[in-house]
């Protein structure tokens, strides 16, 4: 596993070039790890309170670890108005977690999502960004077949 | 100047000769993959291998049919290309079988057909008189579906990059600007600002650095158009910022793209490497002594980086929130260096004004809005898709006509455009022609341009509260009205429907509305409260139906629901009274059964259950 100095590093030379460093060690870890705003903002030459900011003003960073599959589940309008709500339960039924949470064995996190630009078919999930579409209820039990 | 023009001969030589030989080609965006493009592609790639076929494989971005997706088209020599939907990896092996070893098309598969000058099969539609395609013009996403997004030869080929010669070898940067002002093109990522004058104030902006920003933050939900230009024709949108930079005398663009948007991204990248191989973008672009580089810059979810000024905040490596104008991005921009920001699409219209000319675009459109606009349609309509139509059609052409009206012979209830800064449109507007102004007048605008389709089942208190909900959300918190009025707002609506509705409510959401409105700082706030305002004016009524009479007329709102049972039809046959979760049904077998209302969660399991239909809601 890369070292997350390494990874911060790669990014050094880049004006604004913190959040892609966040993106690159999201890939690596699925979140980013503690000590790694600390080295940002040290790398970025900005304070700590200004790289932790950054880190959790966007909605696809996360500062606390999450599953090795992340599904997000859309309920934009337009997801909503296409049964979401059910889509919803049926994920929170089949894991046995409340969205927000991730399963003990740490492989599924549930998190809600606004529209991803998929909207031809809704309602819509994401997995590991790879989009779902035109779920139903039914199809949740094959969805999560694929990721085991 | 070095010219592209033996090269682009080239290009078309080799696109027609390989017209000339079969051609499979499948529509491989997201949208394509989501719907099993590439289990398609799998199995045709398979197929033509054991049989040892001698066929050209080609993906393409898509054609705007997301209903009809999977998409694989067949061209045989000397015939129509045939545009074959809903294509299964079974069904593919069928159709080439037929096609491909028999000359025989399979009809019953194929959305229409495009003659391309041979002679058109019979009984079959062409295309351009499909349902679909007839109140259609094809220009910003023209190639869209046609060419292989990442093959430069192929955006070459279809005249793509003369726009930029032309601007390089015979035009100064005062023309260009002139030419996109006669135009009268218009920002097509929301506000509608008349993108000539934007160049021009960038253009007087004093110093030698300046940029060039392509807002690809695309959010409003029901909007896709963005990426599927940038998926399908990602060099339309290089070429156009390519221009602006000239114009203006910036050497350094950058795309702001959502992270949601993996795909959309990794085109961009080859397209920016191929581009600068050929000396198209970089340094001293087709030796003309002028240089621009193209960066990516990707988003990481935030609504709200879609403002200009907060988008430039998020790309120097900050918060995304917004900040005060003006100054405005050409006075000070990203990192207070003049900028121009335009939309994606705004950049794609771009290379075919230079081309064909400002007049050839002004003459499709209204007197103060000009040109094409695409626009998504989702929701209850029959064919979900990308729709490219004149500025000022009728919202019902766009509805019935091109999107074949609502799914499962449900009756219309209204549009939602403009997304989460837009409103509603009711039935009785439906004829309205679709520009810039004719909607803001409605309470709407035209926005990003996703149509969101809505029936009789859609509870409009229901989607207004969700499109506040997203508003609400995503609003950076920068200032007390936004944040704080938009929550109230959405806890009144929470309320409404719930059946908890107080007689002021209605008067309290408008009077918050406009204090969020007039009061906040940047264009998310300024426009949260427009769908509440719209279906407050469009379908008042329906609010009122929760606040006084505790129902929801749509039968959406679970707390308002009664499930009933109806005593005439109830068979007794207890199927209900299993799986009700709530134990809230009883009854003796053969006898009619009952729901006790305080126990009823209306989760419907019964209604779904019950064979004779006797459980309904209301
Ligand atoms: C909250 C908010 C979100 C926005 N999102 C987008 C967006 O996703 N794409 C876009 O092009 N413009 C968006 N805009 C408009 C931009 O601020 C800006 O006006 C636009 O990019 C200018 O380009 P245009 O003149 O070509 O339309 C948004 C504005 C606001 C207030
Ligand atoms: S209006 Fe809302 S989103 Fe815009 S700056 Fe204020 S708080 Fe932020
Ligand atoms: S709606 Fe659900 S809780 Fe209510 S009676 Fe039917 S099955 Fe029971
Ligand atoms: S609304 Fe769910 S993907 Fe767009
Ligand atoms: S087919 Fe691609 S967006 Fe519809």
């Amino acid at each position: 596993m890369a070292n997350f100095r390494d990874i911060i590093g790669a990014f050094k030379d880049k004006p604004g070039g913190i959040i892609e460093a966040y993106h690159a060690l999201q890939k690596e870890y699925n979140y980013i790890p503690k000590g790694a705003v600390a080295e940002a903002a040290r790398v970025f030459g900005i304070s700590e309170a200004q790289a932790y900011g950054v880190a959790t003003f966007y909605s696809y960073l996360a500062t606390e670890p999450r599953g090795k599959y992340i599904i997000r589940i859309c309920e934009s309008a337009p997801c909503h108005i296409a049964g979401a709500d059910q889509v919803i339960k049926a994920f929170e039924r089949h894991l046995g977690i409340k969205i927000g949470e991730t399963t003990p064995d740490g492989k599924f996190t549930l998190e809600f999502a606004e529209c991803v630009g998929q909207c031809q078919e809704t309602p819509v999930v994401t997995i590991n960004s790879v989009p779902y579409v035109g779920i139903t209820p039914e199809d949740v039990p094959a969805v999560l077949d694929k990721c085991r | 100047m070095h010219s592209l023009k033996e090269m682009r001969r080239e290009f078309q030589r080799a696109f027609n000769v390989s017209t000339n030989r079969v051609k499979v080609a499948i529509g491989l965006g997201t949208c394509g993959i989501a719907a099993g493009g590439e289990k398609v592609w799998n199995a045709v790639n398979e197929y033509v291998e054991n049989e040892g076929l001698d066929v050209d494989m080609m993906s393409t971005g898509c054609l705007g049919m997301c209903y009809a997706e999977p998409i694989m088209e067949v061209h045989m020599p000397g015939e129509p290309r045939f545009v074959y939907g809903n294509v299964k990896p079974e069904t593919a092996v069928e159709i080439l079988e037929r096609h491909l070893k028999y000359g025989r098309p399979s009809p019953e598969y194929i959305v229409g057909q495009d003659p391309r000058g041979f002679e058109p099969a019979p009984n079959i539609m062409e295309l351009k008189d499909t349902g679909f395609f007839k109140s259609q013009v094809k220009t910003v996403l023209g190639r869209c579906g046609i060419i292989d997004p990442e093959q430069i030869a192929h955006y070459i080929a279809f005249g793509g990059y003369e726009a930029l010669e032309k601007v390089l070898s015979e035009m100064s940067q005062i023309e260009v600007i002139e030419e996109i002002k006669r135009s009268g093109l218009r920002g097509r990522g929301g506000g509608g600002f008349p993108t000539g004058r934007k160049w021009e104030a960038a253009y007087n902006s004093p110093g030698p650095k300046k940029y060039v920003i392509c807002n690809a933050d695309e959010g409003d939900p029901g909007a896709f158009m963005d990426r599927s230009i940038l998926e399908g024709d990602p060099h339309s949108v290089l070429e156009g910022m390519a221009i602006c930079g000239y114009a203006i005398g910036a050497d350094e663009g950058y795309i702001y793209v959502r992270a949601e948007y993996p795909l959309a991204i990794k085109r961009l990248r080859k397209a920016i490497q191929d581009a600068e191989a050929m000396g198209i973008l970089g340094d001293n672009i087709l030796d003309s002594g002028f240089s621009f580089r193209i960066r990516i810059a990707a988003g990481a979810g935030a609504f709200v980086c879609g403002e200009e000024t907060a988008l430039m905040h998020s790309i120097e490596g900050k918060r995304g929130m917004p900040r005060v104008r003006p100054p405005y991005p050409a006075q000070s921009g990203l990192w207070g260096k003049p900028t121009n920001i335009n939309n994606v699409e705004t950049y794609a219209n771009v290379p075919g004004i230079i081309r064909k000319g400002a007049d050839w675009f002004a003459a499709m459109g209204t007197d103060n809005s000009k040109g094409s606009k695409v626009f998504a349609l989702t929701g209850k309509i029959r064919r979900t898709g990308l729709a490219e139509v004149p500025i000022g059609i009728s919202l019902r052409d766009v509805v019935f006509d091109i999107g074949g009206g609502i799914q499962n012979d449900r009756k219309f209830k209204a549009v939602q455009i403009g997304g989460p800064s837009g409103g509603c449109i009711p039935a009785s507007h439906l004829d309205t022609p679709i520009d810039y102004d004719s909607l803001i007048q409605l309470g709407a605008m035209m926005g990003s341009g996703g149509l969101v389709v809505m029936d009789e089942d859609t509870c409009m208190v229901d989607v207004a509260r969700y499109f506040l909900k997203f508003t609400q959300e995503e609003s950076c918190g920068k200032c007390t009205p936004c944040r704080e009025g938009t929550m109230r707002m959405l806890q009144i609506l929470e309320r409404i429907c719930q059946g908890q509705g107080g007689p002021e409510d209605i008067d309290t959401l408008e009077n918050l509305a406009l204090v969020v409105k007039s009061t906040s700082l940047c264009g998310l706030g300024q426009s949260a409260p427009n769908p509440v305002l719209a279906t407050l004016r469009y379908f008042r009524s329906e609010y009122e139906e929760h606040i006084f009479n505790k129902k929801c007329p749509a039968g959406i709102c679970v707390e308002l629901l009664d499930i009933i049972i109806d005593p005439a039809a109830c068979k007794g046959c207890t199927l209900c009274k299993n799986v009700c979760p709530a134990d809230a049904i009883t009854g003796e077998r053969k006898k009619p059964h009952s729901i006790d209302p305080e126990k009823c969660i209306k989760c419907q399991a019964c209604i779904m259950k019950c064979p004779f239909g006797a459980i309904t809601k209301g």
